[in-house]
């Protein structure tokens, strides 16, 4: 599905018209990211960060596949191997940081991915498919890279491992013969390492098949825009190619400096020195922490120290641990219900002066805290703050968008995509220069029926 | 409009009361002053003068200092740690010649077996042998230690916080508490075994002080005190947990400046793709 005036694949000469009847991918690629996919003419660098994401994805898996040739995944031999891959592989050294980092490097293109979805409300009508498959793209990310961590056996894969798994023993009933099962053992052993190996090659493949559901369900609306105004006519976009293709090609020049600059100079820098000492189970580090881009849901696990009890009582409803787990998946869980949390059916944050307020002000210094406190010593202040930061989270997400969305004053939104860009618009407005301004668009009626209710006004 | 308002409240009221539910105990808890414990603990905080030649994007390796530094580590270190990552015949990367190599390979002891009895028996080592470890194994690396496990140098330097300045401050690390670490615990006293050494995470370390002025003679080098033996072992150390540090750096520049040239023309594609579009208001 595109748009009415995107140009058609014409195929040349003979062999493309073949290549066109029997197996038409050359117009797959043309439709979707070629000359044949209007998009808005008026993205920004923020918009980005999927294709840089797409990059990354298959980095890991080229890295990975020729590391996944070097590597022995037996708990005698993991650390080992890894050894001999930065010493003896012919620039093995290089294969194992461009992983390490480019995992690095893939959450953080997807957290800026996120936070475009988060202030201009890409996941609103009619795209609420594509967050959802990005949400759960994210879960695979998280899933794939904790168990990426495990391989190679050092001190901090294995206890990381162990916290991680020790959480399924949290859930009630079945909570204890449910993580035996899981790890394989009652301590991650070599079965555990064993299984991850298998699960960190098969997910991301899993990822692609579903970064492909993600594409195919945005090319059915299009990509949305800073202004979130829908595009309307031909002069509000441009063809993807070559217009997005040259803007993303210096993007990934960008990106690539910046990743060099770690692989080649600071390779250990978003690491831990834990993990260069072979894992010993009777050693326990003095502090256990995951990669930094799970920080935020870490702070958010630590946060919870007390039972959940009946006061005055000594029944205990939820212990502080299940609580913790609870509200680590909850607070991505919470992500899904966006599209029904926020009610406002003007969609960019530049139109949005209330939102934006507790967006800056609210859920990115509170994101910020949590991704500091993640890191930190599970002592006081750290924990209150954490408590804090974990209480200010849900409240952004569950109460403040819910009630700001309904009761905010909009700025006015323009026409199009068109007006935006160049100061009028042909079909709208007429001459420029001379004629008054159009008068301000009520920012309800122009749009489609969404999810939403329109905000009242206040009585 | 009252009944949407009355909503907003309560609301607000149900978080408020659940915030303070979960942060009163904490708050209380961060508001009384605890009295810390004093804990002497010092962040590597000498180094040699001028850094190490590898330190910087621009780092090479001291090729005569890293043969020293291997000196150092076999006549002084090698007696209690192992370096079960390294090879003998990567020492050729450090400039010896095949011969060279073979001997110091030969000079050593592996573990084997008598090919006749096949009972276990040491051997005279190979080039492709890593290097040996002084002990069989744990058991006997703690009988011979106060109870510590030397811990294997391959990775020291990458295995510990800023590990190239925690091993240089470490080896020159030993003093006495002083008069302000006394002031604080007036109780301390390093037990029995174990050394004083603020650098090390513990405080007290299981292995004896073990540089002196002299300790090791260089042929045609300069003067072995203590702080050129540290430096020097330790730039061994860093070469023998990442020997193509130097080498990554390198490739580092190339691959930058082929970046910075390749993003530089695909900026001014852009430029050129785009140039045709009106500009923004």
């Amino acid at each position: 599905m595109s748009f009415a005036w995107a140009k058609q694949y014409e195929p040349q000469n003979g062999f493309t018209k073949w290549i066109d009847e029997k197996l038409p991918l050359p117009r797959l690629v043309y439709n979707a990211v070629g000359a044949g996919y209007p998009v808005p003419r008026n993205l920004n660098y923020m918009w980005n960060f999927g294709v840089l994401a797409g990059f990354c994805l298959v980095l890991q898996i080229v890295t990975g596949v020729v590391l996944a040739m070097h590597y022995s995944g037996d708990t005698s031999v993991a650390f080992g191997s890894i050894e001999h891959i930065m010493r003896n592989v012919n620039y093995g050294w290089m294969l194992k940081y461009a992983h390490a980092n480019g995992a690095s490097f893939f959450f953080m293109v997807i957290y800026l991915h996120i936070f475009r979805g988060f202030y201009y409300s890409s996941y609103k009508a009619p795209r609420e498919m594509i967050w959802l498959l990005g949400v759960v793209i994210f879960l695979l990310m998280m899933a794939t890279a904790f168990m990426g961590y495990v391989l190679p056996w050092g001190q901090m894969s294995f206890w990381g491992a162990k916290v991680i798994t020790g959480l399924f023993g949290a859930i009630p009933v079945i909570g204890e013969p449910l993580q035996t099962w899981l790890v394989g053992g009652f301590a991650p052993n070599n079965s555990t390492l064993g299984r991850f190996f298998s699960l960190h090659f098969l997910l991301p493949f899993v990822i692609a098949g579903v970064v492909i559901l993600h594409i195919w369900a945005l090319h059915i609306p299009g990509s949305s825009n800073p202004t979130g105004v829908e595009v309307k006519k031909e002069s509000d976009t441009v063809p993807f190619h070559p217009y997005y293709t040259a803007k993303d090609g210096f993007g990934l020049g960008v990106f690539l400096i910046l990743y060099t600059a770690f692989v080649f100079f600071a390779p250990n820098l978003l690491g831990h020195p834990e993990n260069w000492i072979e894992a010993n189970p009777l050693s326990t580090p003095a502090l256990i922490v995951p990669e930094w881009y799970f920080y935020p849901f870490y702070a958010i696990l630590r946060a919870f120290t007390g039972d959940l009890t009946i006061p005055f009582t000594d029944i205990i409803l939820i212990e502080a641990k299940l609580l913790g787990v609870i509200a680590m998946f909850s607070a991505i869980l919470v992500w899904f219900l966006l599209p029904w949390l926020d009610k406002s059916p003007v969609r960019s944050g530049a139109y949005r002066p209330l939102f934006r307020k507790f967006f800056w002000f609210g859920l990115v210094p509170c994101m910020a805290a949590l991704f500091y406190l993640g890191g930190a010593k599970a002592e006081e202040p750290y924990i209150v703050f954490s408590q804090i930061a974990t209480a200010y989270y849900f409240m952004h997400f569950l109460v403040i968008l819910p009630i700001v969305s309904q009761i905010e004053i909009p700025k006015p939104l323009p026409f199009s995509i068109t007006e935006a860009v160049l100061g009028d618009d042909d079909v709208h407005g007429g001459t420029s220069g001379g004629g008054d301004m159009p008068p301000p668009r009520d920012a309800v009626k122009d749009l489609p029926a969404s999810g939403g209710a329109a905000p009242e006004p206040a009585e | 409009m009252t009944i949407r308002l009355l909503g907003i409240l309560a609301g607000l009221g149900l978080t408020a009361v659940l915030v303070l539910w979960s942060l009163v105990p904490g708050l209380i808890n961060f508001a009384l002053p605890e009295k810390p414990e004093y804990y002497a603990f010092q962040e590597p905080n000498i180094a040699p003068e001028g850094g190490f030649s590898f330190d910087g994007p621009f780092g090479t390796w001291d090729y005569q200092q890293l043969q020293r530094g291997y000196q150092v580590y076999k006549e002084v270190c090698a007696a209690c740690h192992s370096l079960k990552y390294v090879s003998f015949r990567n020492l050729e990367e450090l400039g010896y010649n095949e011969d060279e190599v073979r001997a110091e390979a030969a000079n050593a002891t592996v573990p084997g077996i008598n090919p006749e009895t096949g009972e276990p028996q040491g051997r005279p080592g190979l080039p492709t042998d890593m290097f040996p470890s002084p002990y069989p194994n744990d058991i006997a690396a703690r009988a011979a230690n106060n109870n510590a496990i030397p811990p294997d140098l391959s990775l020291i330097t990458k295995a510990r916080k800023d590990g190239v300045n925690y091993v240089y401050s470490l080896m020159l690390g030993y003093t006495e508490p002083t008069a302000e670490d006394l002031a604080k615990s007036p109780d301390f006293e390093t037990p029995e075994g174990l050394y004083f050494n603020e650098h090390f995470y513990n405080i007290n370390i299981a292995m004896p002080p073990q540089l002196t002025d002299g300790l090791v003679t260089y042929e045609n080098g300069p003067e072995a005190t203590q702080e050129q033996m540290a430096e020097d072992v330790t730039a061994f150390l860093t070469w023998a947990g990442e020997p193509s540090l130097v080498h990554r750096k390198q490739i580092g520049w190339t691959v930058l400046i082929f970046l910075l040239f390749a993003t530089g023309l695909a900026f001014l594609s852009y430029k050129q793709v785009w140039a045709g579009m009106k500009p923004k208001k």
